[in-house]
């Protein structure tokens, strides 16, 4: 509904990739048609997100975290209790049942964080797919727990030596790959970003979490909630939880980016913020970059946010207004991380204490009859250690 | 000012040069450049370091990463550009990615092409579809985009060879520029295919690195494209590259 030609949301998405691989995105968009409407593909997608997954995730009601803000009803979508503990196993799943279905016998991932990666090397696990993971370097080490996770699934994990040795670079090294391996191979992107068919493949796996929320809450509430807010790195779970709610113009959609050590720094992941347009890993989106168009290194404490880039059907709701999109600091998410284990004993992933923390400054702002939600996109097991170290604490595992 | 491009396959198989802009500094560049033309080679390819070029090995990916960190721009490429056409008129093509040129403006971009003497552009992330980025700047100023045809390109042969200009870069074999021992793919059927459609000259890269594999490759092709293989001459001897990038491109001619 947001396109005005193919594969594109306003001027923002595209195909900006090599000519080794238009016919194989092609190929993946028409498999993605026929299959999305087979009645055996998506039976047996429903029942893997159900008995395997875990679906439907919880619309859990934040009392004390209520009480405590003094304003909205502020609820919590847990795709954090899904299996593999994040809602990258929605996207995952679709996509690997896709290369299944398209008769491939390999698939590959970039990962930041480690969930997608997690998430991949799970469903491959469970298909009988062949596996690789591409992660930063960097990466591996501040998520080193992760990167032991998917090779006990059975997957190789290459640690990407170069550029940033961050999720741009894992990026860079599995589209190289996937050149090379089309023929058995697709690359399951994490995130709705990329060439098209990716950004709206993954929206639609991901759509799921505002198909539910938004069900959940009227059941709950009987009206719809103010606002819905998420993190944003690439954006797949920020865009599952507005995608549902975009034609409820009355609902607010805030996408919250990594400030990092702050906007008036360079240490920041905040595309929107402080990127410009610009056209890079397959599409037409904005980016951090600097006055020549190379690609800015970024930072982020989360290593899930810490993409240059944000998905181009974000760009687009952007520009027309109707999602808003804002920023917090390490800091402050670090804070959120601590404020939500201890008030509500839920550990967030680091990533989606971001959207825990725009919660906090604006609950106040809303009506006590009003609701917010908070997509809780991961559990924040694999950020204790680091969190411990920011804190000054050295703990070994 | 006629495109030079066709006077690199006029009565001879072409020798294409590629070598990253700055690499290690730009007045070497240029060195290299009229170096590499006396030793034979019929056109040459200049890179715009991209800090992530998702379609080069590691060999180019590492390039760019010297030039962009010796400070080169876009800008004081053309004015090497500028500089090399008072020496030389061989023909010139400049490859990069998309995202510095759209940073740079397409047409002041197409323009600064034109005024100092680039016959034409290589962007690897802009397959056919997406020409219309820049096509009407191409076509006021001259400067020709060079299409990219893949070995998995196989549908896709006859429309991208109908609409080349200049040359078309026919890719070698599966996945990303980078020195490969042997080249597998069935180039023979490929360039057959597009030659039933266009006159458009073929030059074949990606994996080329020893004179046997230019040898068999010319038999059926109008060209070569070498670039890894030089940038790892570069790579080694920095600025003293000069005599043996002279060496390499006589041996790969068979001069």
């Amino acid at each position: 509904m947001n396109k005005t030609k193919k594969g594109r949301y306003g001027i923002f998405g595209g195909q900006y990739i090599p000519e080794t691989l238009m016919n194989e995105v092609n190929k993946l968009e028409m498999a993605y048609e026929k299959y999305r409407n087979d009645p055996k593909f998506t039976a047996e997608l429903d029942f893997l997100l159900k008995n395997y997954a875990g679906r439907p995730s919880l619309l859990y009601f934040a009392k004390n975290m209520t009480e405590n803000l003094g304003g909205a009803r502020i609820y919590l979508k847990r795709e954090d209790l899904n299996h593999t503990g994040s809602h990258k196993i929605n996207n995952v799943l679709g996509q690997a049942l896709l290369a299944k279905y398209m008769g491939k016998t390999r698939i590959i991932a970039e990962t930041g964080a480690g969930q997608h990666g997690v998430a991949t090397a799970t469903a491959a696990a469970l298909l009988g797919l062949e596996c690789e993971i591409f992660m930063g370097k960097e990466d591996t080490i501040r998520q080193a727990l992760n990167v032991y996770r998917m090779e006990l699934l059975g997957a190789k994990v290459h640690a990407v030596t170069t550029g940033t040795m961050t999720l741009k670079d894992a990026v860079n090294e599995a589209m190289r790959e996937w050149t090379k391996s089309v023929d058995d191979t697709l690359y399951v992107l994490g995130s709705v970003m990329g060439p098209h068919p990716f950004p709206m493949i993954v929206r639609d796996f991901q759509s799921i979490i505002s198909k539910e929320a938004r069900e959940q809450i009227l059941s709950r509430e009987g009206k719809l909630p103010k606002a819905v807010m998420a993190c944003v790195g690439g954006g797949s779970n920020a865009m599952g939880t507005f995608y549902n709610f975009i034609n409820d113009k009355d609902v607010e959609l805030i996408g919250v980016e990594a400030a990092g050590r702050g906007l008036n720094t360079e240490l920041h992941a905040a595309s929107i913020a402080k990127g410009k347009l610009g056209v890079f890993h397959g599409m037409k989106s904005y980016f951090c970059q600097d006055e020549c168009g190379q690609i800015a290194p970024v930072y982020s404490i989360s290593a899930g946010l810490d993409y240059p880039g944000i998905g181009p059907e974000h760009a687009y709701l952007y520009d027309t207004k109707r999602a808003q999109y804002v920023s917090v600091t390490d800091d402050e998410a670090v804070d959120a991380f601590e404020y939500l284990s201890r008030i509500e004993g839920i550990i967030p992933a680091i990533e989606s204490a971001h959207a825990v923390a725009h919660a906090r400054k604006i609950a106040k702002n809303y009506s006590k009859n009003d609701s917010i939600i908070i997509c809780l996109s991961g559990r924040g097991d694999k950020d204790v250690a680091a969190i411990a170290r920011y804190r000054g604490k050295d703990l070994s595992e | 000012m006629k495109n030079r491009i066709q006077n690199a396959f006029d009565n001879k198989k072409a020798f294409i040069a590629f070598l990253s802009a700055g690499d290690p500094d730009l007045s070497s560049t240029e060195n290299f450049i009229l170096e590499m033309e006396k030793a034979g080679a019929d056109l040459i390819e200049i890179g715009i370091p991209f800090s992530d070029p998702i379609a080069d090995g590691k060999v180019i990916q590492e390039a760019n990463i010297r030039a962009l960190n010796g400070g080169v721009t876009v800008d004081k490429i053309f004015n090497m550009v500028q500089n090399l056409r008072t020496k030389t008129q061989i023909p010139l093509v400049f490859l990069t990615y998309l995202n510095p040129v759209f940073h740079y403006g397409y047409e002041k971009f197409f323009n600064m092409c034109k005024k100092s003497g680039i016959d034409g552009v290589i962007i690897p992330d802009m397959p056919f579809e997406e020409q219309n980025e820049i096509k009407e700047y191409s076509e006021k100023t001259g400067v020709k985009i060079i299409h990219f045809i893949a070995p998995t390109s196989g549908g896709r042969i006859e429309k991208i060879a109908q609409d080349a200009k200049g040359f078309i870069y026919v890719v070698s074999s599966m996945g990303v520029t980078g020195v490969r021992s042997k080249v597998t793919t069935d180039l023979p059927s490929i360039i057959n295919e597009i030659k039933k459609v266009t006159n458009t000259p073929c030059a074949v890269g990606f994996g080329i690195n020893t004179p046997e594999q230019v040898r068999e490759i010319e038999k059926t092709a109008d060209g070569v494209i070498v670039g890894s293989a030089i940038v790892k001459i570069i790579e080694e001897y920095g600025k003293d590259a000069a005599p043996h990038l002279a060496e390499y491109v006589k041996l790969m001619k068979g001069n």
